[in-house]
Order: C-alpha cells, then structure tokens, then sequence
C-alpha cells in the first residue's frame, strides 16, 4: 500500500519507516529549503514593520504565531499603523486569509491517511500559508501515504519556530539596516513565491494560472480594491481551469 | 498601575486574536471540512487549484506592483526588471529556486545602487 499512488519515486529512507522517523525527516528537510531562509528573511522584514507600525516585541511574535500568514499579518499591523477602525482591520484580515480555503482544499487529499486522530488534521492545517504548502506539495505526493502527515508536521514545525525566531530578530533589527536592505527584504516574498508557483504547477491549467493571475491582480486591485484577491482567484483559476481543460483534448 | 498596565496588555492580546486568529483560522478549517471526500484527480480538485494558484499569484503581482514599506521607494521599472530577471533565471537555469531568488534580488540591488532611482 505505501507508495503505491504512483506520483514519484520514494525516497530511500521511507522504506520501513515509522511515523517517527517521517517526523524527524520532516525536522531535517527543513533546513535545506530554500524557502525556509526566504521566509526567515520575509519575517525579519515583518517584524520590522510591526515595529515601525508602533508593537511591541510580544505582540509582533504573538502575530506572527497566531496567524502564521504573511499577508494576513502585514493587513493586520498595516492598518493599525493607519489607524483604521477595528472593523476595517478584521475585514482586510479576513479577506487575506479567504485564499487559505482553496490552499487548505488542496493540501488535505495528501495529509489524510495517515491513521492519526481528527483533531491533528484539524490543527496541522494552521501551518497553512504559502511556504508550507508550496514545499508540502513538492515533497508529499512522493512520500508514502501513512507518513505524510508526520513528515509534514516535522517540516512545518521548523518553518513555525522559524518565523517566530525571525519576526523577533526583525524587531530588534528595525532602523539598522538601510532603506535598500530593508527593499531587498520585502522583495524575497514575491520573487520567492512566484518562482515556488512555477515549481509546483503540474498542467498547463496550472502554468495559466499563474500567467492569468499575475496580470488580473493588480488590474482588479487598481478597481475593485478589497475583493481584487478573491475575484483574481476565481476569474483567473476559472479561465486557466478551462484553457487547461480544452488542451487537455 | 500596574493593574491598569497588564489590562492594557491583556485587552491588546485579546483584540490581536480577534482581529487576527479569528479572522484567518476557519477559513483553513472550512478547507478541511471541504476537502473531505475530495480525490485529487478529480475536476473540481484541478479547478480549485487553478484558483488557489491565479490567486497567489495575484497576491505576488500585487506585491511588486504596488508594494509597501522601502520596496515602494524602488523604482518601478526596477522592480518589475528584477521581478523577471529572477523568473527568467529560475525557468532557464535549471529550475533551481535560490538561484532565481538570488538572481533576481541581486537585480534590485545593483541596479538602485548603480542607477538611483
């Protein structure tokens, strides 16, 4: 049963592994993404802003724990430093965090299976955001079904303590580095998911909706502002779905 | 005085939560409950990551185009220079992340340093 859905080779250490050793792996494989350094980077900018934006220390961290979210964090910290009523604020967080729903869709057919409780795919899903999901979906479909979970769990536990570690160091950082550095620090997040959106496309409806999407965003930012993400999502994934599907044939 | 300080400190957490975590965790939940008997085979599973992915990258696109913070004092066009120089390294050369990051970060660096705005 272990690997039989036949999307990739296995790695070697899978074979007669338990849900220990997945764990560990998980831990392990962590360090050597890419995206890990990215994020850290991406997170020390984040705790610059949340500084500049009038936090402190704890609340910075305590952001970055609770919504483990990039987007979603800068929306919140960015209309405090605007002084935006509460409600603007949980609107703007809100609908940051509506692209976690397709995300989450995604991701789960490649964590369930694994025989561990309920309640654990419930809480694994709050690793959800860009960087876990983009490498889970590189490294998961070849991994045998039983461990994906626990590699999973390992891989996206680095990626949290991470992000934790840097929106701190990124907060007693702010105002030592120079306006260039802190631009190069901002510029890692889109370079970096672009490329990982790339990497993770499997059919040309994929490589469409990163064509699509890139050009309709900022179009429908300039005139639908608020709902630009969503309807990106659904009028650009909506057509690449159907160019996909009519090369297909 | 103290009393007063925690309360504050308490009532900010509480309001980060509400503003934050209860606006970001069910929409991951929802996706859970969604995908329950979801094969990834399957139509609806190639639409919705079509979605996801037009969506992410809208995000992305929004990021370089109308950015925040010292990236909005970068010059467009050398926003946008980097923007394709690390995605043409990334396709071309071998498909390896780090080098389009690198390329393309490198990009902006050099060419603020070297052309100002």
């Amino acid at each position: 049963m272990a690997g039989s859905d036949g999307h990739a080779k296995a790695p070697a250490w899978t074979k007669g592994a338990g849900r220990r050793t997945a764990f560990l792996r998980g831990v392990m494989s962590a360090p050597t993404t890419p995206g890990l350094f990215i994020l850290f980077f991406a997170m020390i900018g984040f705790g610059a802003l949340a500084r500049d934006a009038g936090f402190g220390a704890g609340e910075a961290v305590f952001i970055t724990a609770s919504l483990f979210q990039l987007p979603g964090q800068v929306a919140l910290v960015d209309q405090f430093g605007r002084g935006a009523t509460i409600a603007a604020a949980a609107f703007a967080v809100a609908l940051t965090a509506i692209r976690l729903l397709p995300m989450t869709v995604v991701l789960m057919p490649y964590l369930r299976g694994s025989g561990l409780p309920r309640w654990l795919e419930y809480a694994s899903v709050h690793f959800v955001a860009i960087t876990a999901w983009v490498e889970s979906l590189k490294r998961l479909p070849a991994i045998p079904v039983p461990l994906r979970l626990p590699f999973y769990l390992g891989f996206a536990g680095v990626l949290c303590v991470s992000t934790i570690t840097a929106t701190f160091v990124g907060y007693h950082v702010a105002g030592q580095v120079s306006p260039l550095v802190s631009a190069a620090l901002l510029f890692l997040t889109p370079i970096y998911f672009v490329c990982s959106l790339v990497a993770t496309s499997t059919s040309s409806a994929d490589y469409w909706a990163v064509l699509i999407g890139t050009v309709l965003g900022p179009i429908l930012f300039l005139y639908l502002p608020g709902l630009d993400l969503l309807l990106t999502g659904l009028i650009g994934g909506t057509l690449a779905y159907f160019i996909g599907r009519w090369r297909r044939k | 005085m103290t009393a007063g300080l925690l309360d504050q400190g308490l009532t900010t957490y509480v309001m980060l939560l509400l503003l934050g975590a209860v606006m970001t965790e069910p929409w991951r939940w929802a996706g859970v409950w969604l995908a329950r008997d979801l094969d990834v085979e399957s139509e609806v599973f190639r639409w919705v990551k079509a979605v996801s992915t037009a969506l992410v990258a809208g995000l992305v696109a929004r990021m370089v185009v109308f950015p925040i913070g010292a990236l909005a004092e970068v010059a467009p066009w050398i926003r946008y220079a980097a923007f394709g120089a690390g995605l043409a390294v990334y396709v071309f050369a071998g498909r390896h992340i780090l080098w389009g990051v690198l390329a393309g970060t490198a990009t902006l660096l050099l060419a603020t340093a070297w052309l100002g705005q």
